[in-house]
């Protein structure tokens, strides 16, 4: 089946390090924004289900034996707001077992809205203004 | 996929064998609105001490616990209502996240706020317990009959706790006697007997949910340095009490009792149930007064709660070893608003199992027991 694309924010909705919750194509999806970049995860933690959205945006400890620990990459990853598992915001693979378990990711881009006036999107949600930009997930 | 996580397909089977299913939910908390909001259920002494004095836990610590938790308020972070009161502490939004969301036809309220049993100011205690009782019915069962309420009682002192649950034991919007498992002597011990006494009279449960203040350490050795061990130190508790509550007598002294144990897991009992049948079959001469091996008090007289539901790899585990403990002995519960809340799908979709064991351990076991419609 191809993919759609869908317009489902605004980048102006998604402020440095905070998330955002949008539906598109039937599915909630999460959006967080690093630094400037938007990445969209599936809004479904694999386990139990818990919103995405609603969790911290965190670093992560690390500590190559006892008592040596350090924070990185701080605001990358996303913990879930009921049992704490951790996901990578870029890739959606969870922290501990990023083979196996992980959270859907999308492709985003971003496209202005004298782009989207022309171009082949769908947006479910609002009308499109030519003097924003806005954020596109592949569906 | 890996084993521990669900197979989206296992999860929708298992919502559609839970579609018009009601459960009951075993492990409820509900939060005061606001810190003072219980002050308008105690009389004018006590409303005035606690402004004066406030409340002395078994602890350095007033009102709270001796180790930090995983989460603010050990909440969900989803569970803080918007409304500005803390986690479990609005039952509007406990009805549309949880109750309704969820098709929870029963909950039973499991209240550990300010733990009256902990208090050292027994009469101070002693208010506090009839002030929570019956704030339940007053701001919880009252305004949602799908609610049960659980009588909280001075534990330490059998006349003050005779005295409350002989108060609430008549009125069935109560349907337990609600006692912390860290108490200050092991849970058999003849002291907590009248509370059992009182307990099979009216044919209320016992419910020990994980928890309570008594000022020692988790373990035999001193003081955890992570959570997560802490957190395990629930096992340990539970199984220290029921070995201390078959091996003091109480299940010869009141073969009707019945005993919940919330919150601290299932699946370590069937190696409880061995290792203590092995050592009775030689030390029996110590405690003369057991007629049956111990596993057979734990299979007839203690019911277990699912969560947090253990986890193996392979979930053909998890049944196995629920077997082992008796499926008719194995109710659902959740622990909204906590952030080791369980969800009913979840639950569902572990088990595995034909519809009607599921019915049972989702709802009909709990119904049994407590007497549910």
């Amino acid at each position: 089946m191809s993919k759609s694309r869908f317009v489902v924010a605004r980048t102006s909705d998604v402020a440095p390090g905070t998330s955002h919750r949008v539906s598109a194509g039937g599915r909630d999806i999460a959006l967080f924004n690093l630094s400037g970049d938007y990445f969209a995860l599936g809004d479904r933690c694999p386990h139990e289900s818990g919103s995405l959205c609603a969790g911290k945006i965190v670093g992560f400890a690390e500590a190559d034996e006892p008592g040596h620990y350090r924070i990185v990459r701080d605001g990358e990853f996303v913990r879930c707001p009921w049992h704490g598992w951790e996901f990578d915001i870029r890739t959606g693979k969870s922290w501990c077992d990023p083979e196996k378990s992980r959270v859907r990711a999308y492709q985003t881009g971003i496209a202005s809205g004298s782009d989207l006036a022309e171009g082949p999107y769908v947006a479910e949600t609002f009308k499109v203004s030519v003097e924003e930009n806005y954020i596109v997930v592949e569906i | 996929m890996s084993m521990d996580l669900l197979d989206p397909r296992e999860r929708r089977k298992a919502g559609g064998a839970l579609q018009g299913l009601g459960v009951v939910d075993c492990d409820i908390h509900p939060q005061f609105a606001t810190p003072g909001e219980i002050h308008d259920f105690l009389p004018e002494r006590w409303r005035d001490y606690v402004r004066a004095y406030g409340g002395f836990y078994r602890q350095p610590l007033a009102d709270t616990l001796a180790h930090p938790r995983m989460a603010p308020d050990v909440a969900r972070g989803d569970a803080w209502p918007p409304n500005g009161a803390p986690p479990g502490g609005d039952l509007a939004f406990m009805q549309a996240q949880h109750l309704d969301a969820n098709n929870v036809d029963h909950g039973m309220l499991m209240p550990l706020n300010r733990g009256p049993g902990n208090q050292r100011n027994l009469e101070y205690g002693a208010a506090l317990a009839t002030a929570v009782n019956d704030w339940q019915i007053a701001c919880w069962v009252e305004r949602d009959p799908r609610l049960h309420a659980s009588i909280v009682c001075t534990q330490e002192h059998a006349p003050f706790a005779i005295a409350e649950i002989e108060r609430c034991a008549n009125d069935p919007r109560f349907s337990q006697i609600m006692l912390p498992p860290k108490s200050l002597e092991p849970l058999g011990r003849r002291k907590y007997w009248p509370i059992y006494e009182a307990a099979q009279a009216h044919d209320l449960p016992i419910a020990l949910h994980v928890g309570g203040v008594n000022g020692y350490s988790p373990t035999g050795s001193g003081w955890p340095s992570y959570y997560i061990e802490e957190q395990h130190t629930n096992v340990q508790g539970m199984q220290g009490l029921i070995t201390s509550m078959v091996i003091e007598g109480v299940f010869e002294q009141f073969p009707k009792l019945k005993v919940v144990l919330v919150e601290g897991g299932v699946a370590w009992a069937p190696a409880l149930k061995w290792r203590l049948d092995k050592h009775w079959k030689r030390l029996k001469s110590e405690a003369p007064h057991l007629k049956r091996l111990p596993s057979e008090y734990i299979r007839d007289h203690f019911w277990f709660t699912t969560q947090p539901l253990d986890e193996p790899p392979d979930d053909a585990d998890l049944l196995e070893t629920f077997e082992l403990v008796g499926l008719d002995r194995i109710m659902f519960s959740t622990d909204y608003p906590h952030w080791d809340f369980d969800e009913p799908s979840f639950v569902a979709a572990k088990l595995r199992i034909g519809p009607e064991k599921l019915r049972a351990i989702m709802s009909g076991n709990a119904r049994e027991l407590y007497g549910l419609s």
